[in-house]
Parts: C-alpha cells; sequence; structure tokens
C-alpha cells in the first residue's frame, strides 16, 4: 500500500513530464523553473533544518562507547570505536559517514530449536547501502560536466575511472549499473521482508522509486535512445550560469529525468533523506567519550529541589545518635 | 499460587510473524506479566510529581489531566527544543532495519514494536503529526497519527520495555539512540502521572534516605557492622570500615543492593576486605548510601535530584575524591551526567591511588573512579597478594552490563581482575559480550515481579549466550558488575539455565584475597574452597 502510493506519485511525475515536454511554455517552466525552484527549496530546505538542529544544544554528552575506554596507560584503548580525543572523534566520523562503520557490524539473530539464538554475519545492507552511496555521489560528481565548461580535471578523472571497464559504445559507467542494482535491492529487501514492509513508510519507498526512476532514464537516454546532448548541456549550462534558454530539441524522456531529479531536490529537506546531513551531529557518534576527564556543559541546565543534608540529619539525627554514628548537630 | 507458571519452551516458541495490518491498526495489549504497575501515589506525592493517585494500567480509565494531550505536546516541543539528540533522531531514521533483531526484548518476543526502530516510531509518528510540515499536510500518508489515549497506552506498555541498553544505537547507521527516545517518552508520561511503582518508590526513598531501599541511617550502619562480623568470621581478622567520617581521603558509594541484596553482599564483603587489606583511609556515607539513580529512569530532573547528594557529602565530609562500586545504570549517571549536572568538582582533587601513586586521568574532571578501575591498578602494581585457587569451585563467565559497556567502554579492567583472581575464565560468544553485549532484560526500573514474563523474555538472548559456555565449559558462576544485574541475573539463570550462579566481580576478588594475619575458613559465601574440598590446587 504504502509502496503503492510511492510509485502512483512517481508514475504522476513521469506522466507529468511526458505530457508536458511537448508544448514550448510547459517545457519551459519544465526545464527552467522547476529546476530553479527545486534547487532553491533544496538549498534553502537544507540550511533551516541544520541551522535548527545546530541551534538545539547538546545538554549530554552521551557516546555510544563500541570499544575500550582510555583509562589506564597499560589498558590499550580504542581510539576509533570509543574516541577520547577531537581527532579521534573524527576519525570515527569519517570511518561511519565515508565507510558506514555501525552498518559493517550487522548481525541477523536467528532463533532455532532448543531454543537457541545465533548470529550470523549479515553484510548485505551494508554492501548494499556502500554501493548506493558512492555510486550516487559518482553519478553526481560526473554529472558536473553539464554544468561546467571548461569540466574540471576531477570531474573528468571521475569520468575516466568511472568508465574504466570501457565496455559498451557510449562506455557503460560503473556507477550507473551500481546504482541501479543497490537501489533495486534496497527496494527488493523492503518489499520482500515483512518486518521491514511492515515499518515502512511510504516516505521509505519514494526516494527509492524516484531514484530508480532517475537512474533509469539517465540509462535509456545514454544507452539506448538518441538524445542531443550539445542540447541538453546547453540547458545545464544556462542554468548554472543563471542565463536559463531553452534550447530545441529536447526529448520528453529528458523532462522525465529532469523532473524526478527536481523533485528528489525539493524533497530532501523535509524527508529521511536528511539523514545525510544528521549523521554528522548524531551525539552518540560525535563526541568524545571523555566525560570524567572534561566537563561538559549543559547550557539549560535546571536549579532542582534536592534533599540536603541537613534536612536529612534533622530526619534522623536522635536515630543516628543512638548508632553512634558522627552528627554535625547534637540533639536537643 | 494459582498462576500458571512460565515455561521455557513455551516462552522460547517465539513468532516473529507480523500482524497483517499496518502497525498503527494494532491497539497495546496490557498483557499480565508484561507490564509494571503503576506508581505509589504517596511516592509520587513526596516526590512533588504531577497527577499523584492511585492507578493501575490494567484499569480501563487512567485518570489522565484534562488537558493531557496539550501537557504531552507542550511537553514534547519543551525537550525538541532542549535535545538535540531528540530532533536529530526524530529526522534522521531511514527505517533500514538494522536495529531491528539487535534489541533483546524484540528477540525475546517477537513482537515487532519491540524493534527500536517501530518503538521510536511510536514517538515519532506523532512527532511527525504535530511538528512537521510534511505530517500536518499529509498525516498518515508521511506516517503521522494523532495523539490518542491509545498512543499513550502503546507508550507506556513499549517505552517499559526497553531497558534503556543502546545495544540497538551501536548497529544504527547514524547513531539513533532508542534508549534517549525511550528517556523522553517515559518524561512525557511522567507528565501525566503515568510512572511506574518499581521507579517512582525507590526514587522517593531515595530523595528521603540517601538510598532506593529506604534504609535509615542506623540500618545501614547495623548492615556494615553485620559484614564486619562475617568478615571477621571468614578471615579471622577484625576489619574496620569508617562510616560518615570526616576527612577520610576518599568516599566509598555504592549501590545500596550491595549492603542488603543476595548474592550483591559478598561482594561487598570483597570491597571491605581489599581495602582494608591495602589500608586505604575512606569513609563510607549514610546520607549518600546510593549510587545508583532511578532517577535515569524517571526524567532528567529527578536523575540531578538524586545525584546531587554525592558530591555535597563529598564536599561536607571533606574527602579528596570518590570511588564508586558495581554498578551499571549508577556509572551511566556518574559518568555521562553527574560531572556536568552537579559539578563542578573543583573542591575536590584530581584521584590518584594512594596505594599505587598512579593518577586516574580519566576522572580528572569528574574525581571518581570506578571500582574495577582502582582494583585493576593495584592488581597490576602487585599490591595484593591473590590466590586464584581459592576460586576454582568456579568456572565464570563475565557478563559486560550495558552501561559501562556501551556509555564508559569498560571492557579490560573487568576481565584483567577476573584473570587475575581466578583460574578458569570463559568468554560468552563475541556477538553477545562487550559493546555487543546483551541486557539482562530487566534493567531500567522493570525488574519487577509482576513484568516477569516480559524480563524472562528480554533475558533470552543473555541467558542463551550463558547456556552455551555453560554447556561447552562446565561455567557455574556468571560474574559482573552491576546491581540490578545481581539482582535479575539469578531467577534469568533458574529459568533458562539452572545450575549457574551469579557474582560480583569483587566477590571472587574477596575470595582470592590473601589477607595479612588471615585464618580462613572459606570464600565469602562461607562455603569450604575447592582445593580444600579435594579439588585440584592450581600452580
Ligand atoms: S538502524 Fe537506525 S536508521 Fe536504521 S531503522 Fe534503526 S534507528 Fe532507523
Ligand atoms: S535501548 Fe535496548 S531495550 Fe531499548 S530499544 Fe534499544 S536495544 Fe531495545
Amino acid at each position: 500500500m504504502n509502496a503503492l502510493v510511492s510509485l502512483i506519485v512517481v508514475a504522476v511525475l513521469t506522466a507529468v513530464a511526458v505530457a508536458g515536454a511537448g508544448a514550448r511554455p510547459s517545457a519551459f517552466v519544465l526545464g527552467i523553473v522547476v529546476p530553479y525552484a527545486a534547487a532553491a527549496v533544496f538549498l534553502l530546505g537544507i540550511v533551516i533544518r541544520v541551522l535548527r538542529w545546530a541551534r538545539a544544544p547538546v545538554p549530554f554528552r552521551i557516546p555510544t562507547t563500541c570499544g575500550q575506554q582510555n583509562s589506564l596507560p597499560w589498558v590499550k584503548s580504542s581510539p576509533l570505536d570509543n574516541p577520547h580525543t577531537a581527532l579521534g572523534v573524527a576519525a570515527r566520523m569519517a570511518l561511519e559517514v565515508l565507510c558506514f562503520r555501525s552498518l559493517f557490524r550487522n548481525t541477523r539473530s536467528e532463533l532455532r530449536d532448543g531454543p537457541r539464538l545465533i548470529y550470523a554475519e549479515n553484510k548485505w545492507l551494508w554492501l548494499g547501502a556502500m554501493t548506493f552511496h558512492w555510486s550516487l555521489l559518482a553519478v553526481v560528481v560526473r554529472h558536473m560536466r553539464f554544468f561546467m565548461e571548461p569540466v574540471p580535471f576531477p570531474v573528468l578523472f571521475a569520468l575516466r575511472m568511472d568508465g574504466i571497464l570501457e565496455v559498451g559504445v557510449p562506455v557503460v559507467y560503473m556507477s550507473s549499473l551500481g546504482l541501479l542494482a543497490a537501489a533495486g535491492y534496497l527496494l527488493a529487501r523492503r518489499l520482500l521482508s515483512p518486518q521491514l514492509r511492515y515499518i515502512s513508510l511510504a516516505a521509505d519507498y519514494l526516494p527509492l522509486f524516484l531514484i530508480l526512476g532517475i537512474a533509469g532514464s539517465g540509462i535509456l537516454m545514454r544507452h539506448f535512445t538518441k538524445l542531443d546532448v550539445i542540447a541538453v548541456k546547453e540547458l545545464a549550462m544556462g542554468l548554472s550560469t543563471l542565463q536559463p534558454a531553452l534550447p530545441e530539441g529536447i526529448g520528453a524522456l529528458f523532462f522525465v529525468h529532469l523532473l524526478l531529479v527536481s523533485s528528489l531536490l525539493a524533497y530532501l529537506p523535509f524527508s529521511k533523506l536528511m539523514h545525510l546531513g544528521g549523521v554528522f551531529l548524531s551525539p552518540t557518534r560525535n563526541l568524545a567519550n571523555n566525560n570524567r576527564m572534561k566537563r561538559h556543559l549543559n547550557p539549560w541546565n535546571p536549579p532542582v529541589r534536592v534533599h540536603t543534608y541537613e534536612e536529612y540529619e534533622d530526619e534522623f539525627r536522635t536515630l543516628m545518635k543512638g548508632a553512634g554514628l558522627p552528627l554535625e548537630k547534637e540533639p536537643k | 499460587m494459582t498462576e500458571p507458571k512460565l515455561k521455557p519452551d513455551e516462552v522460547a516458541s517465539i513468532d516473529y510473524v507480523v500482524p497483517p495490518e499496518g502497525w498503527t491498526r494494532t491497539l497495546p495489549d496490557l498483557r499480565k506479566g508484561t507490564f509494571n504497575y503503576g506508581a505509589n501515589p504517596k511516592s509520587a506525592q513526596y516526590l512533588g510529581l504531577p497527577n499523584p493517585r492511585a492507578w493501575q494500567p490494567m484499569e480501563a480509565d487512567w485518570k489522565l489531566p484534562p488537558d493531557w494531550q496539550r501537557i504531552v505536546l507542550e511537553g514534547l516541543r519543551e525537550r525538541l527544543s532542549k535535545y538535540r539528540s531528540l530532533q536529530v533522531f526524530m529526522d534522521v531514521c531511514v527505517r533500514c532495519g538494522a536495529c531491528a533483531d539487535k534489541c533483546h526484548f524484540y528477540i525475546g518476543s517477537g513482537d515487532p514494536k519491540n524493534m527500536p526502530v517501530l518503538r521510536a516510531e511510536l514517538l515519532r509518528s506523532v512527532y511527525r503529526n504535530d511538528f512537521t510540515a510534511a505530517g500536518k499536510i499529509l498525516g498518515s500518508l508521511a506516517g503521522a497519527r494523532p495523539l490518542t489515549i491509545d498512543v499513550i497506552k502503546e507508550w507506556f506498555l513499549y517505552f517499559y520495555q526497553c531497558t534503556e541498553c543502546r545495544r540497538c544505537s551501536v548497529f544504527c547507521p547514524y547513531g539513533i539512540d532508542t534508549a534517549e527516545i525511550t528517556m523522553m517518552g517515559r518524561e512525557l508520561l511522567n507528565l501525566l502521572g503515568l510512572g511506574i511503582d518499581w521507579i517512582t518508590t525507590p526514587a522517593s526513598n531515595c530523595f528521603r534516605t540517601g538510598n532506593h531501599l529506604g534504609i535509615q541511617p542506623h540500618g545501614f550502619k547495623d548492615s556494615v557492622d553485620f559484614a564486619l562480623d562475617d568478615l571477621e568470621s571468614i578471615f579471622g581478622v577484625r576489619v574496620e570500615a569508617p562510616i560518615n567520617k570526616k576527612g577520610a581521603e576518599i568516599l566509598f558509594v555504592v549501590p545500596s543492593a550491595d549492603y542488603f541484596g543476595d548474592p550483591h553482599y559478598f561482594g561487598f564483603l570483597g570491597y571491605l576486605a581489599l581495602f582494608h587489606e591495602i589500608g586505604l583511609d575512606y569513609t563510607l556515607s549514610t546520607f549518600a548510601s546510593e549510587g545508583g539513580n532511578f532517577g535515569l529512569f524517571h526524567s532528567s530532573e529527578m536523575m540531578k535530584r538524586l545525584n546531587a547528594k554525592i558530591y555535597a557529602e563529598a564536599r561536607r565530609l571533606g574527602v579528596k575524591w570518590i570511588i564508586g562500586g558495581e554498578c551499571g545504570h549508577m556509572w551511566r549517571v556518574l559518568h555521562q551526567y553527574m560531572d556536568t549536572m552537579n559539578g563542578p568538582a573543583d573542591f575536590l582533587e584530581a584521584p590518584v591511588s594512594p596505594i599505587t601513586g598512579t593518577p586516574f586521568e580519566n576522572a580528572a574532571s569528574t574525581k571518581m573512579v570506578h571500582i574495577a578501575e582502582f582494583t585493576a591498578d593495584l592488581i597490576k602494581h602487585g599490591k595484593v597478594k591473590l590466590d586464584c585457587s581459592r576460586n576454582d569451585h568456579w568456572r565464570v563467565t563475565f557478563h559486560d552490563s550495558c552501561n559501562p559497556a556501551r556509555a564508559m567502554g569498560l571492557f579490560e579492567e573487568p576481565r584483567f581482575v577476573l584473570k587475575s583472581v581466578c583460574n578458569n575464565f570463559f568468554e560468552m560468544p563475541e556477538n553477545t559480550i562487550r559493546e555487543e553485549t546483551f541486557c539482562c532484560g530487566s534493567g531500567s526500573g522493570i525488574g519487577t515481579d509482576e513484568n516477569l514474563e516480559m524480563r524472562m523474555r528480554g533475558g533470552f538472548p543473555r541467558a542463551n549466550a550463558v547456556r552455551h559456555v555453560h554447556e561447552k565449559h562446565g561455567v557455574n558462576l556468571l560474574a559482573c558488575i552491576c546491581a540490578i544485574d545481581k539482582a535479575t541475573l539469578p531467577p534469568l539463570m533458574e529459568f533458562w539455565v539452572p545450575g549457574v550462579q551469579v557474582a560480583a566481580l569483587h566477590e571472587l576478588v574477596g575470595n582470592a584475597l590473601v589477607m595479612k594475619g588471615e585464618k580462613r575458613t572459606g570464600d565469602l559465601r562461607g562455603q569450604p574452597f575447592a582445593a580444600e574440598k579435594g579439588g585440584k590446587k592450581d600452580a
């Protein structure tokens, strides 16, 4: 049901793009107005969301420690999984962001007869997520060639590496296949595992369908239909240099591609896709476990009603005297 | 007893099949054995908590204040503005499911709402409904749902079926800590007077008498005297244990179960024997007679209120620094919260072991050292004479308690101590220890009799790992450094792995300790040593 809703959304977007591609005014909207609007929403949305997070205080230092603490000099501590210095935290974050360290720990628990619980390695999700995100990055980087002239060296290099297998004409990019395969895997596991299907919202399927649609239309354009690359580059350059113009000869498929990308961009700040920023701000990962070494300040640390020793002794003085315990004040 | 007795094979036939309808459409099932009783109004009143009244979760009417919805939403708004953790955790979960089968309650119950991700969604759905644009516009399509009484009941059920163990957080790619979400959920419930008695009453005892059990100063003194008598009959040496002594170098704070509970008590004997042997200048306190802090399971405010006495007492007694005994959640508070809440402890000195001269640099600000760190340092420097063979009647494994594991990273110190005091030590499988350790299933104030079924379910993964080493290596002792463990693992073992006892780390230290001038009669439980029973003595 949730999956269906998302699929319908993507289908409607596709239909809108196909319908709009035909006439010049609507193509203008699809090709220029929508991308600009999407980019604005994307940038502003992210900034606002991140500022909102950043404005919220971090009252307590609550790292999740996943390795030995730094304590006695002869005890070997685990600087990456339980860092106690800023450098260690940076390394932990880098591992988390670049290599998905926590996901790498993933296991699967299974109940066997006995009853016996066993835990099996389960790196598929990690592999899928790594492939997905790195492919996506590669795809984004190599699309920069449309927006820049001359194409800068890093982008050229990425293009070269991505197509290093030199299969097909034009060359098949590994990242295209990676993205498609990984998104397909992420979708399949959501649909096939009853537990995952149970927890999945429409908002979990929508980005996957969008990305599958984007990747699919992109691959179609590159490898199966005739695309006027010059016109597309002209459009993209126009957009990036703020001198937008709509060249002739851009096919409907391209407008589908562009509208899905725009939708994804505009949707991102309001969605779980904000994990791309949130991962940096997670207090269980980005704080050092130096709690007893350095005091952490809570900006709203409120005064609270406590029970003082004086009140305590007042209540129990006679009993304490009877037990021979030392007192601050002798009983009357 | 007319109640049907819980049977392991029945509990272990777990159904992981999810219901056909969506999770927002299943109502909370407050089934006997899976929840805790409501707070006693007297305790709630003593603490000045909102809406004190007699109520029970199994009753239909929870007697909420008329504007309960507003209270909860206002409470949520306030917490969103105070905790970045809450905001980020509400926003970034991708429902990847990596955390799902990491929770002992999900593994042991098969209830999908015990998947950490769904536990969090219980709150997240309300957050979306009232605090996000998408939720306001798209409603249930965006995963939003309005706050109803059934949602509150669901929160009550599932936020008290989470032991705040943080295991899920280890596996989450964004470090989403469902314990943090549970803590927020419980705070919100407490605003409506929906606390449970096993948290509220110990907290009120603690506020009044300094400890959860409500032991008054003379009772504390009696317990300690009793321990000293026991030590005399075991070691043949009269040991001192100063109480409320001004000017002592060190304040020693323990969880109250240590001097009142079994098997905690044998660990308490171990501490006292050890401190005597090394001639430590320390004092116990009747006022700071509890390091544990059930406020942690209630609200950050309650945590601060109960914790305040520790620094206050250290200041009053004029000690230089503090040692803390074996307790899990107590150390979560001491390590991650105390200094922030009730510091700075600038009237204390950075801790230095008076016996070895080791500065405890990792505790330079908070000025509080874990007993396992302290003892490990003593042993490393050869300051105590130990005879491992005195623990030869035990084949030992070690349970990493959740909080020292995932909120400190205290792994090697207790292991070093254990290996120094016993000959037969065996680790449980690696997915069940250290940062991946499984909870006892009864932490965070839900270790009650009325909640027994859920505790046995939640403790199943832990017990399962113990059974593995029990069968493979003949392990008969589960050592740990947590007061809740020592109270709740024995019934768990009896249920799942009969034949395995539970002990404090320092019980084993006390067993192995060779005291100057001792005339030992046996171990701290008063049993003869294995060697004297004809067992093999290790070289
Ligand atoms: S592992 Fe983290 S992101 Fe994944 S479902 Fe659980 S809480 Fe959400
Ligand atoms: S903190 Fe522990 S009990 Fe709570 S959801 Fe996470 S794994 Fe489960």
